[in-house]
């Protein structure tokens, strides 16, 4: 997993809620059996005027000129502004892939689905939960100031403004570890082997109907 | 410790560390592989050198790519190449990692989370998990069951475990008789009108009170399947007799005197007297009437009686410009009786609403009915290979057949709409299955949920009715 120390990005706003991960990703793209690749067909029905299949050239299908993201003033941005229950619905981890294919490091609303959340952070993508007051404001200010930039220092678990302003945020200090040093999780875990098989061993004495034959 | 709730017993038991931060290990007793959120996880364990933590406890299907046509072909009658790799690679991978599969031709074969309590590989007390959000559904059986992504997959492969922060605790309680015509759908579907498609975000749900324990299993496991729709990973249901009776003599379940042990530990799968809930929220099932979602979020749902609403009257600013853009995706006016929208499509089928007692229900609408001249299809995909058999062996094929229904093989089918069932641009649907978000069922379409009988009284009528009214068949 690629690291996140601090990123100063470009900033987009898609201004809607329940963003769910049927149009970050739609489902024909998730008969790939890769991981990477789905950058093109992010939003996909939103960002495209025409349908799209997997294995298209998508640069010559029509563009949605009305879809915020097509806009010439967010092309490369980094850091996407959402609203409440981002990433809602399937658990596809493609949402997150095709996110971060796209460029997006960091994805920032006022709440997220649980598994979309989760997600996330094993992909090297930091989603920031802000209250509902400080998110109208960023989306104001997005909207007004063209080339609206955020930094956002994730050891100091602040976002600063153009202006100077400096917004804090919270982040479970496992998922930050994790994040900060680019760890697998696996293995991690893997460190506790031994307390594992003890569980393991407990567990089939007390339950050994949850265990087969093997 | 004092009293517990469901939840807590079912973490305490898997717990097999957890940090001061509450940080813990996870031991997972089951876990549901299928098709298209496998494939990377795999690849990952290949390229990393590792192998499975334990075979045993992973039961793979494909569902969500397989055609529902014809099975006769196998994996080769798969006409999307695409979709055929990915079916092809979860068969080399059950292979080579020696997993137990139930392949596109087996009987068994269905929807992930049909089959799992249908074999008796759901188990209550178990940890089930499964790339797929709707794993919530196992928790019917008081197990806790929740979806996860593909890293999450090849995490629990590779270690049997996860790591995750405890959630919160949230009672549903429903209380009272349901109506006539009334189903478990319905419930669930008004209770996330009532809670909001966020209400369970960082809770696990315990679904309780009489009107849920008056619900069969099969209705147990549609409430629990839309948990997810309300924002919770899990939702869950206490043990009871009726849970016990579904599991005995299942192909996966205890026999002999593993089964009296097991069954003297599944009685205590229920919340303690007094267990604190961090929310409770009670529905009165007398007020709850048969549901219709009406936009592009199941938490934008109304009774069948009701009227499209207007998001003039809503005073939040962003959830009225999202019911704005939900109409506008429908096509659909404010104050439009819920019973003037005509329909295209009907979908009978899902994890949600594709086992047996939702076939019948359906069928007892559409005996000795047609359906309307103005639905262009109308379409039963059972859930399984032997939810299949076991309604032909009732007979029921052969009514949806005389009323003009098409009788399909399992699979997932036009809910997702990753094979080839699915709504052109612009069509509407009324879909048993879970969600309606903007294409879902095909790009473009617009769809409405429902439950089973509804849907089936939806293509008799070519609009919705309310099943209450339903004159007798002539």
């Amino acid at each position: 997993m690629e690291k996140f120390s601090v990123l100063n990005g470009l900033v987009a706003p898609l201004d809607r809620p329940n963003v769910d991960t049927d149009a970050i990703i739609p489902k024909q793209y998730l008969k790939s059996v890769k991981r990477t690749g789905f950058g093109p067909n992010l939003f996909d029905d939103w960002r495209y005027l025409d349908p799209g299949e997997p294995g298209q050239d998508h640069s010559q299908r029509r563009l949605n000129p009305d879809f915020v993201l097509n806009q010439p003033r967010y092309a490369g941005a980094q850091i996407l502004l959402g609203r409440e229950n981002f990433g809602c619905g399937s658990s596809r981890e493609h949402a997150v892939w095709a996110l971060e294919d796209a460029g997006f490091r960091v994805v920032i609303a006022p709440g997220f689905a649980d598994i979309f959340f989760n997600n996330c952070f094993k992909n090297g993508v930091l989603p920031i939960v802000l209250d509902a007051e400080i998110m109208d404001r960023l989306f104001a200010e997005v909207e007004a100031c063209e080339g609206y930039r955020l930094k956002v220092d994730l050891e100091a678990q602040s976002l600063t403004t153009p202006a100077g302003e400096v917004i804090g945020f919270e982040v479970d200090e496992f998922r930050k570890y994790c994040l900060l040093n680019g760890l697998d999780d696996i293995g991690l875990t893997l460190q506790h082997v031994d307390e594992i098989r003890a569980y393991e061993e407990r567990r089939r004495q007390q339950a050994p109907w949850l265990f087969g034959a093997e | 410790m004092g009293a517990k709730t469901l939840y807590d017993k079912l973490w305490e038991a898997h717990r097999v560390r957890e940090d001061a931060d509450g940080t813990a290990l996870i031991y997972i007793d089951r876990h549901l592989v299928h098709e298209v959120t496998s494939p990377q996880a795999f690849e990952g364990l290949r390229l990393a050198g590792r192998t499975l933590w334990r075979r045993d406890s992973v039961l793979a299907v494909p569902d969500h790519n397989v055609p529902t046509t014809q099975r006769r072909d196998g994996v080769a009658g798969i006409a999307d190449p695409v979709a055929r790799i990915q079916v092809e690679t979860l068969d080399r991978n059950c292979t080579d990692f020696a997993i137990t599969e139930f392949h596109m031709d087996d009987a068994r074969q269905g929807i992930v989370h049909v089959i799992g309590p249908e074999q008796g590989a759901t188990l209550p007390g178990m940890t089930v998990v499964c790339g797929d959000s709707h794993t919530s559904t196992h928790g019917a059986f008081g197990a806790l069951a929740f979806g996860i992504g593909t890293s999450e997959v090849e995490h629990v492969l590779a270690t049997q475990c996860l790591i995750q922060k405890k959630s919160k605790n949230m009672q549903v309680r429903v209380e009272g008789d349901i109506g006539t015509g009334v189903t478990a759908k319905d419930l669930v579907l008004a209770i996330i009108g009532a809670i909001g498609t966020a209400g369970g975000t960082g809770y696990a749900i315990e679904f309780a009170g009489s009107a849920i324990e008056a619900l069969s299993l099969e209705g147990r496991m549609t409430v629990c399947n839309m948990a997810i729709e309300a924002g919770a990973r899990a939702g869950m249901i206490a043990v009871d007799q009726k849970t016990i009776d579904y599991i005995k003599g299942r192909p996966f379940a205890p026999g002999g005197e593993q089964w009296d042990a097991a069954v003297e530990y599944w009685r205590t799968l229920v919340s303690d007297e007094g267990a604190e809930f961090d929310r409770i929220v009670t529905l009165d099932a007398g007020l709850i009437r048969p549901q219709v979602t009406w936009g592009t979020s199941p938490e934008m749902v109304v009774a069948i009686t009701g009227v499209v609403p207007d998001p003039e009257a809503e005073t939040d600013s962003v959830k009225q410009s999202g019911m704005r853009k939900a109409l506008d995706y429908m096509q659909l006016m404010p104050g439009t009786p819920i019973t003037d929208i005509q329909l295209d499509r009907v979908f009978i089928g899902s994890c949600t609403n594709s086992r047996i007692e939702d076939l019948r229900a359906a069928a007892s609408v559409a005996s000795g009915r047609k359906v309307a001249a103005n639905i262009k299809q109308a379409m039963v995909v059972p859930g399984s290979g032997l939810v299949k058999r076991q309604a032909e062996a009732e007979g029921l094929d052969r009514i949806f057949i005389e009323a003009g229904f098409e009788w399909r093989e399992p699979g997932c089918s036009m809910c997702l709409a990753m094979n080839a069932d699915r709504l052109q641009p612009g069509e509407r649907c009324a879909s048993t299955s879970n969600r309606n978000f903007e294409g879902r069922q095909g790009g473009g379409g617009r769809t409405h949920l429902v439950g089973p009988a509804m849907a089936a009284a939806a293509a008799v009528a070519g609009h919705f009715i309310d099943i209450r009214e339903l004159d007798e068949p002539v």
